[in-house]
This record gives C-alpha cells, structure tokens and sequence, in this order.
C-alpha cells in the first residue's frame, strides 16, 4: 500500500539532488575559470578565515549596520537553517514510509511537541519577515531595492523567492494544523503551539478529508523544497549556499592594498636594470600576460564567486559614492554583469566542449567605460558587503585592461601619466620646486 | 627653521629618526603646503629629529596604479624604493594617506618595506609620550568641529581613533557626521578622480560631502589628507559657506593651537 509514494518519493528527491547536484557543478565549473586568486590563492590563514565564516556568514555580523532589515533576515535564516531538521524528519518519512510518520515522535517524546512548536514560531516569523520583504520590495520602494538596474529578471527573482517562502510556510502550518483538527476529533485535545490556532477552521471536515489535507500539504511542502532547491542555481537567491565560502575566502589584507602584477614588476626590474636580464628566465617562452581583466576568464575564481554569491541586495551601490550623485556605476550592478557574462560563456561551455571567441567580453558588452571610469576606489561597496564581495576588484582589473591594453584614458589621465613620467609629480610643476615650502618656511622664521 | 634633506644628513654619515615624505600635493599646491608647513613646525617644535628627501622625492605613483596604468606605478615604485634603500630608511611619516596607503601596504611586496605611520598616527602618540603638549586646545577648546574619514586611512587603513583622539586632546566638541568611520563618504578625489573632470550625474562627490559637513553646524571641517581638503574646500565654497566653515588639516589645527602659525 505504501510502496508506491515511497517509491515516487525516493524517485522525485534522486532526481531533485540529481539534477541540483549537477547544476552546482556547472557553477563550479564556471567559477575555476577564473585565475588564481591573490593572498596565495586564499590558502593562508583559515583560523582567520574560518572566523569570517562565523562572524559574517553565521553571525551576519555585516547585516546589523542596518538593524531593521537584518532582524527580518535573521528570521528568513534562522527559519531555513532551523526548519531543515524537520525537513530530515520529512525526508526519513517519505524514504520510509511514503508520508507524514513522525519518525522522530517516538525519539523526543514529549519534547516532540515543543520541538514542533519552535519551528512554528519559526515559520511565522519567516512569513512575518517575508511579507515586510515584499512590502518593502513593492510598496515602500526602499531605493536600493527598487533601482532600474533591477528591472525585468532581478525583481521577478526576487519576488519569486519569497512567494515560494511564503507557500512553503503557509503549507508547513497547513500541515500541522490538519494533524492537530485529526488529534482533536479524536480524542478532544491536540494542536501545536501556533498551527493549533487555526484548528477551529476545520471543526466541519471529517477525518478523512482532514489526512488527505494532511498528505496533499506533506507532498506540497516537499515538492516545494525540491523545486525551490532547483531554482537556487539559477537565482540570486544562492547565496544562502556560497555566503559561506564567500565569507571563508574573502580578503583578509587591508582593503588598501590592491594586487600586485608581478608579470609588470619583473618587467619594469628588466628595463630598470637591464644587467638582470642576462639571468635565464623561464617565462620567456610562456605565452603574453593579458594586462588586467577583459573577460571574465581573466578575472580571479573569487571574482567569480563572488558574482554568485551575490543576492543583488544594493548595500554596495547605496552606500557608493558615485551612485549616490547620479553616476553610472554601481558596483551592484558590476556584480550582476559579471555574473550574467559567466552564464553566458557557461551555456557555450555546456552546449559544447571548447571555449570559443564570441566576440563578446565583459569590457564594454557587459560593463562600460563610464562606470569604470567614475569609481574612486573608496572601498565603501567592500565594507558594505555582508558576505565579503570585492567589487572594486573587478573594477581595478578592468580599468588596467583598459589603460594598458587599449591606451583607453580620458585626456586628463593622459596629461597625469605624462606629467609622472616627465615631472615625477601628477602636475605640471618643476621638480626643482618640491622643496620651495621649505625655502619659504626657513625664510618666515 | 632649517629643514634638512636626508641627503645632507648622509652627507654628514647621520640619519634622522624619521623620513617626512611629503608627497606631491604637499610640494606643490598652495593649499595643501600649508598643511606640509604646519606639520614641519610641530616636529620641530618638538625636536623630533626628521628629514626631507627635498628634490629627490618622486610621485609614488597611487594616481597611476589606481587609474589602472600599472607599468607607470611599478618604474616609480620601483625608482623611489631604490631611493628609499639606498639612504637605509626605515621609519617613514607622512601627511598624505594615499602616500601612506601605498608604503604601508604595497611597497612591500616590491621590495620596500618600512615603517610607515600617518601624521594624525604619529601626532596621537607625541601626545600620548607627552612630547608634544596642547594647552587645552587654545582657540579651539568647545569649537564645534566634524571630523571626515579620509577612506585611505579609514576604510583602507583600518585608522580612525587615532585622529579623532588629537581632536580630544585639543578639547574641541566633535559632532559626528551620520556617515562615519566605516560608513564615511568619500571626498571624491580617490583612485584618481582628482585629476580628471566626474562622469555626468546629478551633482559633485564633494558637494555631497561638503554639504553632510556644512549640515552638521559645526565651524571646522577637521581632515586627513590634502586631496581631501581641496575637495571640501571647493564644496565648502560652492555652498557659499566659506565665512563660517573652515577646512583644516589636523595638522594645522594642532599647529595652530601651540601658535606655530
């Protein structure tokens, strides 16, 4: 009798896992093609990195500048990670026995109740959190949420994400308050803590319409999981995953510091000193460097990452400077193209097996020479970041390919280069003058 | 007041305690040599022992590496490291954050290592050794006063205690702009900007800035960095407030407390 929903069970979560499994491969795949990161490869240091991890992805300690909005997602967070154990429990059932069971009822005993009932308290303050997320997303129209760069797909996503939040609760809460109306028709008391409140809507069902509510809101609730668990890939919403490598790999050196181009040090060392180039070098043969960032291929697997772990929050472009007088850039939006550009090279890579030229690259096709430009590498969208993203480093990397690769400067930078070069300073001054302030202050006292 | 050039000092087979690198906007704009004067004065008020590389000093090439031109940053790195090690320097202050940022954490790994400590740094702890003295702040005790976060000795550098305490030894009210410290805005000059025209928007970095300043009522706008003061000092007068706000290095005000200026 039961075999057969426990053989579509098990068929339907193989396949959920499969095909997540193999989506989450593809990502990764995406993401090694990327170079080297720098800080050795971000090999170094895990105690320091493994207290980012909790600090930033447990502790969401980033989140609580903003107070009000990091309560909300405390709760969304605190529900996901929580409700999972039941979710086990929902997966023992349905391997086992093909529905709702309670496997863990006989282990707890009591404590099954109160258990339960902290998940429902759970599950309503997700759905409290979730409709204040929709609200703020469609009513309120908190800037940062409701930006043009958002249109079309990034807010479909983001909406979509929480409508599936608040099905998955409301049948979760369904579900159990199905089993509490059986429990009460049967032996006059029953209901858990918050789903037992909605007990008295079902005085009018019999018991069994109230066990196929039961087993039509188990099966909604874990198909849900299932569906929603394959749409994390192709979402926004797969941070809740990569936040945590993100937070383990981001960078510990001061955000000052931008990455060295060692090919260009030992470059300038040859010129400089041209008696070192009589020591045999091995690189010689090895193919031409690409200066800077062109394409995402040139860009760091934690670049990479980062565009993945990105849920398109905008605490980056609400805080950047540029942004906020009217610019172009917003580094959120350099995290989206970046993002949306390996997708595009990843399809050519499933559909195929070589990378090819497509004419295409993330300069110019995806990220322009404005935004690039207007960025002052003021390191607010990195502070800003709850889980660690870099964008200025992708900015550099592109302004470098620019600069270096296509000579591709304002005249002004032009003007500023030259006068480096010529004059050792930015401006046009005479390098005879750099000391005059002292002359003049020997000569005032 | 004779400030001599690490050259002289080795021509002397001495050197001094310190290197005060400069740096370009302190050689040579008007505005920011005043912040360069200020700070001269203090250390020698104090009888810090210090040195200047004079014609010597270079660009350090910030500007060019953050506009992205790396072959440009990696020659004049690569020319004042040399400078740098061939004088033997080990302990390097300097008024400019990006100088600061660019020594402390970057030449490094080209092969300049150093002691590297920011004015506001260095000033703090002359207070705290008791080398240097401030008599309760002079004019500028109960002075309402907001502090900008440079984002090179801030966001970049981690520093915002240090000048905030020199502020308190002067005795002034701080108010706080509501972006501070890791929130802070930027002036708009970094990663080169400052040498070239914005991209369109609706107004000016420096506008937005100098405006958060303006609004919070104080008469000082306290800075960091010279970049940073050119900036607001331009804000401060597009918002045709230049007869109430006053944008000053902290060096200066430091300066002007013990009357060196």
């Amino acid at each position: 009798m039961q075999l057969l929903p426990q053989i579509i069970f098990i068929v339907l979560a193989c396949a959920a896992i499969f095909l997540f499994a193999k989506n989450v491969g593809r990502i990764q795949r995406n993401i090694l093609l990327g170079r080297d990161a720098s800080e050795g490869d971000r090999k170094d240091r895990s105690g320091q990195r493994w207290r980012n991890v909790f600090l930033l992805a447990f502790g969401q300690k980033k989140m609580f500048k903003r107070p009000l909005p990091a309560l909300f997602h405390f709760f969304v967070y605190a529900g996901f990670v929580l409700i999972n154990i039941e979710v086990l429990e929902i997966m023992i059932d349905g391997i086992f026995q093909g529905g709702p069971h309670h496997t863990f009822e006989p282990i707890l005993g009591g404590f099954y109740a109160v258990v339960i009932g902290f998940f429902e308290i759970l599950a309503v303050l997700t759905l409290v959190a979730v409709v204040v997320f929709l609200i703020r997303r469609n009513v309120l129209k908190v800037p940062r949420l409701a930006m043009k760069e958002l249109d079309g797909w990034p807010k479909k996503d983001a909406n979509t994400i929480l409508f599936i939040e608040i099905v998955l609760m409301l049948m979760l809460l369904l579900m159990n308050a199905a089993e509490g109306a059986i429990h009460t028709q049967e032996t006059g008391h029953g209901g858990f803590l918050i789903s037992g409140l909605l007990v008295p809507l079902f005085s009018g069902m019999s018991v069994d319409t109230l066990h196929t509510l039961q087993i039509i809101c188990w099966w909604g609730h874990i198909l849900g999981i299932f569906a929603f668990l394959n749409y994390l890939p192709y979402s926004k919403h797969f941070h809740i995953l990569l936040a945590f490598p993100n937070a383990y790999y981001t960078r510990l050196e001061p955000q000052g510091e931008l990455q060295n181009m060692p090919e260009i040090q030992k470059e300038v060392a040859l010129m400089m000193d041209p008696s070192a180039a009589a020591a045999p070098t091995d690189e010689a043969a090895a193919e031409p460097p690409r200066f800077g960032a062109r394409d995402v291929q040139d860009l760091s697997w934690k670049n990479l990452l980062d565009a993945y772990s990105c849920t398109e929050c905008g605490r980056c472009t609400a805080v950047c400077p540029a942004n906020l007088t009217g610019k172009l850039l917003s580094p959120r939006r350099i995290m989206m193209a970046t993002r949306d550009r390996l997708e595009e090279v990843g399809k050519a890579l499933n559909a195929g097996k070589d990378w090819k030229e497509d004419g295409k690259s993330l300069l110019h096709d995806y990220i322009s020479v404005e935004e690039l430009r207007a960025c002052t590498t003021c390191n607010a969208c990195v502070e800003a970041c709850p889980v660690g993203i870099e964008p200025l480093d992708i900015i550099v990397q592109l302004r470098r390919n620019l600069v270096m690769e296509e000579s591709n400067a304002p005249g002004e930078w032009n003007a500023m280069f030259s006068n480096i070069e010529n004059n050792m300073a930015p401006w046009k001054f005479s390098p005879d003058d750099r000391d005059k302030w002292a002359e003049e202050l020997m000569a005032e006292s | 007041m004779k400030i001599k050039t690490i050259a002289e000092f080795a021509a002397e087979g001495t050197s001094p305690e310190i290197l005060f690198w400069v740096g370009c906007a302190g050689s040579f704009d008007a505005r920011a040599q005043r912040i360069t004067k200020a700070f001269a004065q203090i250390l020698n008020h104090v009888g810090v022992s210090f040195g200047i590389l004079g014609k010597e000093e270079m660009c350090n090439g910030d500007p060019a590496r953050r506009a992205g031109n790396e072959f440009l940053f990696q020659m004049m790195a690569h020319n004042n490291i040399a400078l740098l090690n061939g004088y033997g320097i080990k302990k390097v202050v300097t008024i400019c954050p990006h100088c600061f940022n660019i020594f402390k954490n970057e030449y490094p790994a080209l092969g300049g290592t150093y002691e590297v400590i920011h004015h506001t740094t260095f000033l703090q702890s002359l207070i705290n050794e008791g080398k240097l003295v401030l008599k309760g702040g002079g004019s500028f005790k109960g002075k309402k006063i907001t502090y900008h976060d440079s984002c090179y000795l801030g966001r970049a550098n981690g520093i915002y205690e240090a000048p905030r305490e020199v502020l308190a030894a002067l005795d002034v009210e701080l108010v706080e702009m509501k972006r501070c410290k890791t929130n802070g805005l930027c002036c708009g000059a970094g990663g080169a900007q400052m040498f070239k025209e914005d991209e369109p928007g609706k107004t000016r970095i420096n506008y937005e800035r100098s405006n958060e300043a303006i609004d919070t009522g104080a008469s000082i706008i306290a800075a960091n960095c010279p970049f940073c003061t050119t900036m607001l000092v331009d804000g401060v007068k597009t918002a045709e407030k230049e007869e109430d706000v006053k944008v000053l290095d902290i060096a200066e005000m430091v300066a002007q407390s013990l009357g060196l200026s």
